[in-house]
């Protein structure tokens, strides 16, 4: 009996491992019912974690109008994104940066030639207990002093920041290094990207922050706008002034609105997908591309990110429709501040 | 023994014990010792067991009342209420099917040839010490291999074969140390007495040696499979996705697995998708719970028949 049980493992095993290495040569995927999309009935998107549920939500929706088509989604992170899109390996990928010199130089290394897509503003708040009663808003420079690396060991009571406020220890949490969060907060506010103080707990799951901000009354954290709308009762939100009168008085506090209207700032950013000229030009993922600009206002929201106006989404398809390829944050080098409809308009 | 069994609060001293109590004084402290030591194993085995209610009352509590025919059978969805986990664990059936089909026989042909046939040479002991190191190497680094050999310089792509063989390669250190472990266990006494009767060392191994061990062997690939089907961090690395609106069909096709799901929605904002990720954890750990039944089962049906 027991024999019999290993020869029939050992020769099942056998015969599979040849069926596996028999099926390399041939490729599954395109196989079935490719005849409504020339070029191929699959798209593979990939990247960053904060795009993700807007990828999905796309992915999931444009199945009604194309039940065949076979999209799939990674979940890479923007820098791994970039990595496989610049092998052409996947079609489009999610960024919550916009593409680095060095990985455009790569792309144009290996011949993909890619188009930029806007897709949604992401903010990020800054947020406290809410019995916290001491702290009504704060500014940009007040931010810079807890945050630059020169606070480590030296920032660490309330009333170091404002004479005013209580004589007791200040607790940080914020998004760890690994983050496009990180990148982007450290880049608004200290000025420089990953240029940080080290002594906060630090998480790159923004729900272990909700969770450490909303247990301790001394603490102060930043995070996705999403993460604070969902846990509103549990959090207070603190209205940043940027000390800049040009886009709106005094402190602005965070909500669609402020976002849209770019009166919140700086700590409001872009978020990108980015398609292969390859992919835009397949039928299937031509009609995904325009399917993503015209349903996001729609779409954006759900997933707790705010859309732009109509108007931006329209002139990002112009740009397709004109064959505009290329990143606008070459020359740019920042998101920090950017008047999006402007840049897209040149 | 009554006696000192009666007065167990009674003051002792190691240091200074009394000329004429010593050996008395002595079987006290032995007999205090030996309880705190039980006491503390029994503290020790608790406290698994707690994690373990806790664990799980945590995601019961959570996740129960989400489980349904619907989550089991639905694609995954921007809206908690009607995502599932369909593609989700078809992907882990498929990745532990194949996983088991490519490591089992490698594992245990190995194990065999380590422990029947290598001779006490250098380079054995050279193969012993790596294979030891392997089983501690991190899962993530198996990935990076994974995605450099399997998927692109093989060109099998994200594909459940690229992400079956990386976790093959996973797990068979520890297969054929448990294969090994298993083998040893096997009297000397039993292959003298095959090799009396004029048996060849094949039929030795194939008829004597390997039914005798199977319990062992079973019992440590099964455990090597729990690891494996939990296993997110190389799969990610390999390229394994996290949206996929269909189930796999061959090893070809691309795929994603229960723990990449339940990171995924771990990690939204909204709750319903905690609750989500709680619900797709009582399945995930009932898998576990299956696979570790069977492996008793047949361990216990395999010892029965050893009779020596």
């Amino acid at each position: 009996m027991i024999k019999n049980s290993l020869v029939l493992a050992f020769s099942a095993a056998v015969l599979f491992s040849c069926g596996g290495s028999s099926d390399k040569t041939t490729s599954s995927t395109d196989s079935t019912s490719a005849d409504k999309y020339e070029g191929g009935n699959t798209l593979k998107i990939d990247g960053s974690s904060t795009v993700y549920p807007i990828s999905e939500a796309l992915a999931e929706e444009f199945r009604e109008q194309a039940p065949d088509a076979r999209i799939t989604v990674g979940l890479s992170g923007t820098g791994g994104g970039f990595k496989k899109f610049v092998r052409s390996e996947i079609d489009l990928t999610g960024a919550s940066r916009p593409i680095t010199a060095s990985e455009d130089s790569a792309a144009k290394a290996n011949g993909v030639v890619y188009f930029e897509i806007p897709v949604a503003y992401d903010g990020l708040v800054v947020v406290v207990h809410p019995n916290n009663d001491w702290v009504k808003s704060i500014t940009v420079s007040e931010l810079k002093k807890i945050w630059e690396p020169s606070a480590q060991g030296k920032i660490l009571r309330w009333n170091q920041i404002r004479p005013e406020w209580p004589n007791q220890e200040i607790h940080l949490f914020g998004a760890g290094t690994e983050s496009g969060t990180f990148d982007y907060f450290t880049d608004a506010i200290v000025g420089k990207a990953k240029s940080c103080r080290g002594d906060y707990t630090a998480s790159e799951d923004d729900n272990v922050l909700v969770q450490g901000v909303s247990t301790d009354k001394l603490s102060l954290g930043f995070f996705g706008y999403a993460y604070f709308s969902e846990n509103q009762e549990r959090l207070k939100l603190l209205p940043i002034d940027d000390q800049n009168d040009a886009n709106g008085k005094g402190a602005i506090t965070p909500s669609a609105a402020t976002i849209l209207d770019a009166t919140y700032q700086p700590l409001s950013r872009p978020l990108f997908i980015y398609a292969t000229k390859k992919a835009y030009e397949k039928a299937l993922g031509k009609d995904f591309l325009n399917f993503l600009v015209e349903q996001s206002p729609k779409l954006v929201p759900e997933t707790g990110y705010i859309p732009f106006d109509v108007e931006t989404y329209k002139l990002v398809k112009d740009r397709l429709v004109a064959g505009k390829t290329g990143s606008l944050f070459l020359t740019l080098k920042s998101t920090v501040g950017v008047d999006l409809k402007a840049e897209l308009k040149k | 023994m009554e006696e000192t069994l009666e007065k167990p609060d009674k003051p002792v001293s190691q240091k200074k014990p009394k000329m004429t109590f010593e050996s008395k004084g002595r079987t006290v402290y032995y007999q205090l010792q030996d309880k705190i030591f039980k006491y503390f194993a029994l503290a020790a085995t608790s406290l698994g067991l707690i994690v373990l209610v806790l664990l799980l009352y945590s995601v019961f509590s959570s996740g129960f009342d989400r489980l349904d025919w619907d989550f089991i059978t639905s694609l995954p969805s921007k809206r908690a209420a009607k995502a599932g986990i369909y593609t989700a664990w078809t992907g882990t059936l498929w990745i532990m099917f194949l996983t088991t089909i490519i490591a089992f026989p490698i594992g245990v042909s190995a194990g065999i040839y380590l422990e029947e046939y290598s001779s006490r040479s250098r380079m054995s002991n050279l193969i012993e010490i790596n294979i030891a190191n392997l089983a501690g190497v991190p899962s993530i680094i198996y990935g990076l291999l994974g995605l450099e050999v399997f998927a692109r310089f093989l060109n099998l792509g994200a594909s459940v074969l690229t992400g079956s063989l990386t976790l093959a390669l996973l797990i068979l250190p520890i297969i054929i140390v448990s294969t090994r472990e298993a083998i040893k266990t096997v009297p000397y006494t039993l292959r003298e007495a095959s090799f009396a009767l004029g048996a060849s060392k094949w039929q030795t191994i194939w008829n004597q040696v390997l039914p005798a061990s199977v319990p062992g062997i079973i019992t440590g690939v099964i455990l090597a499979i729990s690891r494996a089907i939990g296993e997110t961090a190389p799969l990610i690395v390999i390229g394994a996705l996290t949206y996929v609106p269909f189930a796999p069909t061959s090893p070809m096709d691309e795929f994603t697995v229960m723990p990449i799901q339940i990171f995924n929605w771990v990690s939204r904002p909204q709750k319903a998708f905690a609750e989500n990720a709680a619900a797709a954890i009582i399945v995930l750990l009932s898998i576990t719970f299956v696979m570790n039944a069977i492996a008793v089962y047949l361990r216990h049906r395999s010892q029965k028949k050893v009779k020596w």
